[in-house]
């Protein structure tokens, strides 16, 4: 009965072959191009820090991966913005800008 | 015209370099070319073994390279093809008793005589493998489909072009087809797709291997089993032959994706 119950209960290992090749191409990635998990969380921090100094990004949201394609390895970084970050206005104008909710993050 | 010296190497050890190089040997032999294989693996021989050869050793690739024997006397002449012929490796020595420059030196010896130079790399990345890669004209990589096989021959082939050798050619050993079709292994397609080299050959799990090896028969001797028939496409395709690749059943429309990877490059 125990042997009956262990074939049943076994989840199938269908897609094991997909996730093979997933989990290969994130390691090659890694694998050729040194970059680690660490070293992308930095990147991401100062990717958000300098492009703040320009545009208002909704930081929350920011998404930086390394991806492996056939046309090789890319950095992706994925960045909401909120909107140009233009010169002081006078203060009547300014409380506007920050009533304006953020665009939603794409899926 | 010179012979060509192909390297067969994998990074990952047990995934079929020796067989391949045996069989790929034996099937190019019967097609009337000259042919000598070369066991780089100093120390840890085997492609004697395989080939059924191992009491006929007499000298080896070290004697030869510290001049303790000419290379006429090293080279082991098969008697099942007469155009085969084995250089052993030393199984008392290290890795270091041979440098590049020497491999290279012994290899343009034998491409004077040999149409083809078949190099049976040792696993890793070390100086026996560097060793091995440093004559190739041509390198071919071994792979199964597994991930960390996969992931070896990755490493390897960036080695291989680093080392301004052509782009070397893939070789898929040991698929199984109907764990291809249940999901529960890679199929040709997904390994191209993570490799991005071009494909010489698939080579499907075949228990005639093991049998083969047991008797000292390379399976390429005669053309009645899958693996023996899939070494010898690929030695035909070695000699410029157009050859198609066998689907084994593995999913609907593989031809059609690998025909779809291929454009898109």
């Amino acid at each position: 009965m125990d042997f009956l119950t262990r074939i049943f209960n076994r989840p199938p290992d269908k897609d094991s072959a997909a996730l093979a090749k997933q989990r290969l191409q994130l390691v090659l990635t890694q694998d050729r191009t040194n970059i680690s998990p660490e070293t992308l969380s930095v990147l991401k921090d100062e990717i958000i820090t300098v492009i703040s100094q320009h545009v208002e990004i909704d930081r929350a949201h920011v998404q930086v991966a390394m991806t492996h394609t056939n046309q090789g390895d890319h950095l992706i970084a994925n960045i909401p913005v909120i909107g140009a970050r233009a010169p002081a206005p006078p203060a009547a104008e300014r409380k506007r800008v920050q009533t304006r909710r953020p665009r939603a993050a794409r899926a | 015209m010179p012979g060509r010296v192909i390297t067969i190497t994998s990074g990952k050890g047990g995934v079929g370099k020796t067989t391949a190089t045996a069989n790929i040997g034996v099937a190019l032999a019967r097609r009337g070319q000259r042919v000598a294989c070369v066991d780089a693996d100093i120390g840890l021989r085997n492609l004697d073994v395989v080939m059924g050869l191992e009491n006929r050793i007499v000298y080896d690739l070290v004697d030869v390279v510290e001049g303790r024997a000419r290379l006429r006397q090293a080279l082991i002449k098969d008697k099942r093809l007469p155009e085969l012929q084995l250089l052993p490796a030393a199984q008392t020595r290290e890795k270091s008793a041979v440098n590049g420059k020497q491999m290279i030196r012994l290899c343009d010896e034998l491409k004077k005589e040999f149409d083809f130079v078949l190099i049976d790399s040792p696993a890793g990345i070390e100086l026996g493998f560097k060793n091995a890669l440093a004559p190739a004209d041509q390198v071919l990589i071994i792979v199964t489909p597994e991930v960390s096989a996969v992931r070896d021959a990755d490493r390897v082939i960036g080695l291989a072009e680093a080392s301004e050798k052509p782009s070397p050619k893939l070789i898929i050993n040991r698929l199984r087809p109907a764990m291809v079709r249940r999901g529960e292994m890679m199929d040709t397609a997904d390994v191209l797709e993570v490799l991005a080299i071009e494909l010489i050959g698939i080579v499907p799990e075949d228990e005639t291997i093991i049998t083969s090896t047991n008797k000292g028969q390379p399976v390429a001797l005669e053309d009645r089993t899958a693996a023996g028939a899939a070494f010898t496409r690929i030695a035909q395709r070695l000699l410029g032959e157009d050859v198609p690749f066998q689907t084994f059943d593995e999913s609907a429309g593989l031809l059609d994706r690998l025909a779809r990877l291929f454009r898109s490059q």
